[in-house]
């Protein structure tokens, strides 16, 4: 069981959280002109890397809130919590493969 | 608002009124179910001093901003649920007394960004009281619940009893706790209490 440090309250079992899936995909600025290809990228294709992800999290079962993580998908170590909306945090990737 | 006859606990078919003692009891774990709690929901901005001044001229009580905490007051409390949002908790009241502290609330915060929202009959409240109150808690949550981390009377915390969403509110260092569930989970979270608890021993105690 993963801790998880939730920025409001506090470090909680990771059973009280819901993964929301990758951060920072930016929805496109015009969708209309968009190919198929390009849509099915923005919807479904998502990088899957091994090493160093960011991730948005829910505090499903505590105080609802959204907050983004950064995480090493292979120890599952949680590297950096930040909040929505903010940039990702200064990590070298290649330290995490 | 909801009539009176009309309001009616989801643990009624339980008959726990009959077999409840009212005598004071030896058992590790005392079990009860309080009355239904008239509650109403508060989302505002924390941050803004109108707001909280607002929220303590209606309801009497300091906003608590403090993660994981709650202030009680007169047969009231607030608890804190996320940074911009609480809950209005009151125990032994009339059924109107929803509405009424609702438009208490509205009327005070009217003009501010903020947003009341009455429960109704959604939550259940449990009380779970005794020396081994913290062991039955433990067997199905997992929040660190000692004393140390959980700290004492005021503490409260929304987290997962047996799977089920709970809110935990100590209400005594004795230990005392009330739970507030969701009615359609009160049932089945009782059934757990009482299962969880038979190895200290459990009494069914009037609220």
């Amino acid at each position: 069981m993963l801790l998880i440090a939730c920025p409001h309250c506090g470090p909680r079992a990771e059973s009280e959280f819901h993964c929301g899936g990758e951060a920072h995909i930016e929805r496109p600025k015009d969708p209309a002109s968009l190919s198929d290809a390009e849509w099915a990228e923005f919807v479904f294709l998502r990088d899957n890397i091994k090493g160093l992800v960011f991730e948005r999290w829910n505090h499903a079962h505590g105080c609802r809130r959204w907050f983004n993580a950064a995480r090493d998908s292979v120890t599952y170590e949680i590297l950096a919590i930040y909040p929505m909306g903010s940039p990702p945090p200064a990590l070298d990737p290649r330290r995490y493969v | 608002m909801i009539e009176t006859y009309l309001r009616q606990s989801a643990l009624d078919h339980l008959g726990l009124a009959g077999h409840s003692t009212a005598a004071p009891t030896e058992a590790g774990v005392q079990l009860s179910e309080k009355p239904l709690p008239v509650a109403v929901n508060l989302r505002g901005d924390s941050g803004d001093a109108a707001f909280v001044e607002a929220v303590r001229e209606a309801l009497g009580l300091a906003l608590p901003t403090l993660p994981n905490t709650a202030t009680t007051g007169e047969g009231l409390a607030l608890l804190w649920l996320g940074p911009d949002e609480w809950l209005a908790m009151q125990h032994d009241a009339a059924a109107f007394a929803e509405a009424q502290l609702a438009t208490k609330l509205r009327k005070a915060l009217d003009g501010l960004h903020a947003a009341v929202t009455e429960m109704g009959e959604s939550l259940c409240c449990l009380s779970l009281a005794g020396a081994q109150a913290r062991a039955v808690l433990a067997k199905g949550c997992p929040l660190d619940l000692h004393p140390r981390a959980f700290g004492g009377s005021g503490h409260c915390a929304q987290s997962l009893l047996a799977k089920a969403a709970v809110t935990l509110l100590q209400v005594s260092d004795a230990p005392a706790f009330e739970l507030y569930v969701r009615r359609s989970f009160a049932d089945y979270l009782w059934r757990w209490l009482e299962d969880a608890a038979r190895e200290y021993g459990v009494a069914v105690v009037r609220p």
